[in-house]
């Protein structure tokens, strides 16, 4: 019951805000939405803490969605340990953004709206996280891209919100569509999408196969394929992670909210979710764990290069989320989710914080004109300091347990992709450190770069922004230490009771806290180096990195522009689909299709104006006509008798 | 002449529009109470009619799949012809779509028709008594008729309240789906001459012979073809939407457009199993087309009415290959998209509908950042604009969702391909969404623009609450047509067995 309220308390408090908001006004409808969000803050994290004090899982039925023939669908919420954890970060991450947005949103004309679309968000999120099935998942997913869509472009005026936002929800329908595909062959497969139908018989269908390109493949692996795509649209992974810096046309709260703590999580939360499937297709899983890998990499490079300090963030979100992709392409679910977790607090943390500078920065968004504003912020520079080091992995901040714990595991795999994801990790988490204080040195400390006009107006953020940013220093700080005999600890299978599957052939769990001692420490090593050089470069000789760009152009440029993927998807989709969308039109229709009736209307009419003129009105002519009939046709009978 | 409802209700429900025409054509006096009378009396009897089709919803039994409220009379007992009523699982839902649009269309055109006003009403009428009576009869004759009668009123309304090129759209939407017409007719007569009778439920236990059924198949499917419509016999479609005055546009992609799918699946897919399933990879083929061709040409549109309706030609290829996948979660998931796109498609017209009358003018690039002036506007238009690209939660996704699992269980690609209307549906929804409602005001005449009123709250509301419905329990509409369709099914298969086991048994016979 608890549960069922921390989900649909934001959904009451997003209706009333935004169907009622321009009747009971600004005040009225901020409260309601944040009111929502507190009870489900409450009651979200109470259903965790009873869950993992030993409670029973079970599922909350709420009545029959779709139903036909054997297919059958209900609205439910399932509640175990997988999805009350999601609930409660979810919920927790989200009452923060909500009461921060009450004071980043000040000055904003539409607040009831805002606030309405962010208390949605939260409701389509938490749903699915505790959908019982995959087409409830299906329905929080495509609602929070829903929600995701309406507040990247909530500044409607702005062309380039509305470019965003329409690029943020195309790209994830373009892995959607894998997805529903796969939900299908999985009805096709099991004969339901019930989590728990589907779960108790997939040894049943190890052996199942499926025809593909005249290929006969395993069913499980084409399943888990397809998903996964639909999880990397959601996850922005490589490929289809174009949407995901663009997003940063939102307000910031909806930067934290989107791009840290919930929705690109999803995708994370799908293949912990479906893991008793994933565990039966290896290669797929080693998909999952070379894109993710790849993901991590080239994400941290583009982030060393960008000016924009969201789209630092940005990128650093894409970057961790590979991590998380990587852990669970070898089998270490609980490592994943831990890492999403503890990526939630320090990646709002960040976001909150940026936010917090480019306020008092009179929304100023470009490094280049920021520096040494530790000494005007110092609570702001504080908190992102802590959520750096959290995301550097830096002992003992949260990062520090749950991305060691990843980078193991991909140790652990001793496999081909594995090693592969080991060493990209361990560059990516070099990366990682480097362009964090890169932002940090460039952002806080050196000379400062700010103009008079905005520096006059610099001012730290009001107590109600602050706080929530305090609250999360704090979760960046000791979450990995609290969680971490929980989620992957020598306890971690009692703790999950079995809402996370581990093949029994798969040890790495068993093994995460055994790793060899150089594994444990590369990403300390790498880290600490990242730091020392983003420090030589952006304090001790603030020269270098100009020098860098000059001396070499080509890697400079192809990293500021981000690999070139928006311009090489302009090339070879945008623009090809624009132009058969107008031939289609032009000539297909109008000129083809159309042609053939417009073309036989216009031949029967000129036929007819044709044949008027045989009716001249001579009797003389009818006549003779007649005489030739008549003679022809006694002709043809004589003929043919 | 007993049945569930103890009266003819199916009769009442068809022909009392007619009453309130005759009503109409009684009144006299100046123009202005004329006008004023024909409306109130539009408005009143198709609300009497909507009351009695709920009875209909009230008692109709979903757990029997055959017939009922069944009604006939003796009309050409030599040639057994009669006038047979009767509705299933299948037909009942869309007899309750054309009796909820119809009043919607008459407060839709409450002021926006000013001239010809007892005509138009009239039109309206007995617009509703044929498409009701085409949903009820159980009598190809029957069916015959009713079908073609739409046509009639549908050409006037075009023609009388449409756009500048009103004649040239009226006359290519009549030639074009008579010329398929004509073909029915005559399979009508074949089916007529081998079974002896046209009664639909007889016809449906015939067994056509194979040979015969193939091009049994191609003369209906000339006719439901077009209707449809399907490509490449889509063009007359976006040409008669954007004359068609918006009331008219509604009934046209909500009911009209459902009479070729209806007939495919009470006709062809039934009485002719064999051909059907030869075939099904041609409307596959077609279907895929459609779905992504017109998907492409809605997205090159510079005129929103022509963008709504190329979109619908897109979402009816999903019906169509739903149809045609003879399983159960196919067909239910064609239907509910049928019912699902009578009611969006038809409120995205009335949306064009609202700025039309306001501006006088569908051409996108006049319109700019209507959400400053128009934000409860903006609100309806987002509902349906989501609906219409299939978000759960809203009536589009439950049918093409289903189509995509009926699909899968024929062939991957199918399934793939078929579900590309989702993706390219976003693209040229959120586009036009974006032209029209985001950005900033650039036209003057749009600064003074006024929000929705209460009348068109009125219109718009019920609509919603369907469409919300729909998507949050739909199974209060798939109730209605599980057991037919179950049935249809196990027909459907029982048939293609047969056909298989005959072919063993004398091999060559076929040939």
């Amino acid at each position: 019951m608890v549960y069922a309220i921390a989900v649909f308390a934001p959904l009451v408090g997003a209706l009333i805000s935004g169907l009622l908001g321009k009747a009971i006004g600004d005040r009225a409808a901020m409260g309601a939405s944040v009111l929502g969000m507190l009870i489900a803050a409450a009651c979200g994290p109470y259903a965790f803490f009873v869950l993992a004090q030993g409670g029973e899982p079970g599922t909350i039925d709420l009545g029959t969605w779709i139903e036909a023939g054997k297919f059958h669908v209900s609205w439910a919420l399932r509640y175990d340990t997988l999805a009350a954890a999601m609930v409660a970060m979810v919920s927790f991450v989200s009452m923060l953004i909500h009461v921060y947005s009450i004071g980043y949103m000040s000055h904003d004309a539409t607040r009831w709206r805002f606030f309405s679309y962010l208390s949605l968000f939260s409701f389509a999120m938490l749903m699915l996280v505790t959908a019982d099935n995959l087409a409830q998942l299906f329905f929080g997913w495509e609602g929070v891209g829903l929600c995701s869509y309406l507040l990247i472009g909530y500044w409607y005026d702005r062309p380039s919100a509305c470019a965003a936002a329409i690029k943020a929800f195309i790209v994830n329908r373009i892995a959607d569509l894998p997805f529903a595909v796969g939900v299908a062959l999985i009805f096709m497969t099991f004969g339901s999408i019930e989590f728990s139908s589907i779960f108790a018989t997939v040894t049943k269908h190890g052996a199942d196969t499926y025809r593909l390109f005249g290929l006969t493949f395993p069913a499980l692996e084409v399943i888990g394929f397809l998903l996964f795509i639909g999880a990397m649209g959601k996850s922005a992974q490589l490929f289809l992670h174009v949407w995901l810096p663009d997003a940063m046309e939102g307000p910031t709260p909806v930067s934290a909210l989107i791009h840290a703590a919930t929705m690109v999580t999803a995708g994370v939360f799908l293949m912990a979710r479906m893991s008793p499937l994933m565990e039966y297709a290896p290669y797929a899983a080693s998909f999952v764990t070379i894109v993710g890998a790849s993901t991590a990499l080239f994400a941290a490079t583009v982030g060393c290069c960008q000016n924009d300090i969201k789209r630092v963030i940005a990128y650093s979100t894409c970057s961790q989320l590979g991590y998380m992709f990587v852990a669970a392409g070898v089998g270490a679910y609980q490592a994943s989710i831990f890492h999403l977790i503890t990526h939630a607090f320090f990646k709002a943390l960040l976001f909150l914080g940026a936010g917090s500078v480019i306020h008092a920065m009179s929304d100023e968004q470009d490094m280049r004109r920021m520096g040494g504003l530790a000494k005007h912020i110092p609570v702001t520079c504080a908190v992102m300091w802590i959520g750096n080091l959290a995301l550097a992995g830096i002992p003992p901040l949260a990062g520090s347990y749950s991305k060691d714990a990843i980078i193991s595991s991909a140790f652990l795999a001793h496999s081909n992709v594995g090693s592969y994801a080991f060493i990209c990790t361990v560059m990516a988490a070099f990366l990682t450190a480097f362009y964090s204080w890169r932002l940090l040195f460039m952002t806080f400390h050196g000379t400062s770069r700010v103009d008079h006009r905005t520096m006059e107006h610099v001012h730290e953020s009001p107590a109600v922004m602050l706080i929530p940013l305090l609250l999360l220093a704090t979760g960046a700080a000791f979450a990995g230490m609290l969680l971490n005999g929980w989620f992957i600890g020598h306890d971690q299978v009692h703790f999950w009771h079995g809402s996370i599957f581990n093949n029994p052939a798969n040890e790495i769990m068993r093994h995460i806290e055994h790793a060899p001692l150089a594994v444990e420490l590369a990403p300390l090593i790498v880290g600490v180096a990242g730091i020392a050089l983003a420090y030589a470069m952006y304090i001790a000789r603030p020269d270098l990195p100009k020098i860098f760009a000059k001396e070499h152009p080509r890697i400079y440029f192809f990293l500021l522009n981000k690999w070139y993927f928006d311009e090489l998807y302009d090339r070879i989709f945008v623009r090809p689909l624009i132009c058969i969308a107008r031939f289609s039109w032009r000539i297909g229709d109008a000129t083809i299709i159309d042609g053939v009736p417009n073309g036989l209307a216009a031949i029967a009419a000129g036929g007819a104006r044709q044949v008027v003129k045989i009716q001249t009105g001579s009797l003389a002519a009818y006549a003779f006509v007649m005489l030739i009939g008549v003679v022809a046709l006694v002709g043809v009978f004589m003929l043919f008798r | 002449m007993m049945n569930t409802a103890g009266f003819p209700l199916l009769s009442l429900i068809t022909w009392l529009p007619l009453v309130g025409c005759v009503v109409i054509m009684c009144v006299r006096g100046d123009e202005e109470t004329v006008a004023s009378n024909a409306r109130w009396t539009a408005l009143w009897t198709t609300l009497i009619v909507l009351a009695l089709s709920l009875v209909l919803w009230v008692k109709f039994d979903p757990r029997e799949a055959g017939f009922q409220f069944n009604e006939s009379i003796a009309w050409l007992p030599h040639y057994r012809i009669a006038y047979k009523m009767g509705v299933d699982g299948i037909s009942v839902l869309f007899v309750l779509l054309s009796t909820v649009l119809t009043p919607i269309c008459i407060l839709a055109s409450w002021e926006t028709i000013q001239t010809k006003v007892r005509e138009y009403m009239m039109s309206f009428l007995i617009l509703e008594t044929m498409m009701a009576g085409m949903f009820c009869a159980t009598d190809f004759v029957v069916f015959y008729m009713f079908f073609e009668a739409v046509l009639i009123p549908m050409y006037l309304i075009i023609g009388v309240w449409g756009g500048p090129r009103r004649v040239y759209a009226a006359v290519k939407f009549f030639l074009f789906t008579l010329t398929g017409s004509v073909l029915m007719l005559l399979a009508l007569i074949a089916m007529w001459l081998h079974a002896g009778t046209t009664d639909i439920s007889v016809l449906m236990e015939t067994r056509f012979p194979v040979s015969m059924q193939t091009w049994l198949f191609f003369a209906l499917f000339a006719s439901f073809a077009v209707k449809v419509p399907m490509w490449p016999v889509h063009t007359w479609l976006p040409d008669a939407h954007v004359e068609a005055p918006t009331a008219g546009s509604v009934i046209l992609a909500g009911v009209l457009l459902k009479m070729g799918a209806y007939g495919f699946v009470r006709f062809s897919i039934p009485m002719l199993p064999d051909a059907a399933q030869a075939y099904a990879p041609l409307i596959y083929t077609l279907s895929i087309v459609a779905v992504i061709y017109t998907s492409f040409v809605a997205l090159a549109q510079e005129d929103m009415k022509k963008l709504i309706a190329y979109s619908s030609v897109a979402h009816m290829g999903v019906v169509t290959i739903g149809l045609f996948t003879f399983n159960e979660q196919g067909i239910q998931g064609a239907l509910f998209q049928m019912l699902s796109h009578g009611i969006v498609s038809g409120a995205l017209f009335l949306i064009v509908g609202v700025v039309y009358d306001r501006i006088h003018s569908r051409e996108i690039a006049h319109y700019s950042g209507l959400a400053d002036r128009m934000p409860a506007y903006a609100l309806v238009f987002m509902v349906f604009t989501m609906a219409s690209v299939g978000l759960p939660g809203t009536a589009g996704f439950v049918g093409e969702f289903l189509v995509i699992v009926g699909a899968l269980q024929v062939n991957f690609w199918l399934a793939l391909l078929g579900g590309l209307g989702m993706i390219l549906g976003a693209v040229y929804m959120l586009y036009l969404y974006r032209r029209v409602i985001f950005g900033t005001i650039t036209h003057a005449n749009l600064r003074h623009i006024l929000d929705l009123s209460p009348r068109e709250w009125a219109v718009f509301a019920p609509l919603i609450v369907l469409t919300l419905w729909m998507g949050v329990y739909p199974s209060s509409f798939t109730t209605f047509f599980d057991e037919s369709v179950a049935a249809m099914v196990r027909h459907h298969h029982a048939a293609i067995a047969s056909t298989v086991k005959l072919a063993q048994g004398m091999p060559g016979v076929l040939n």
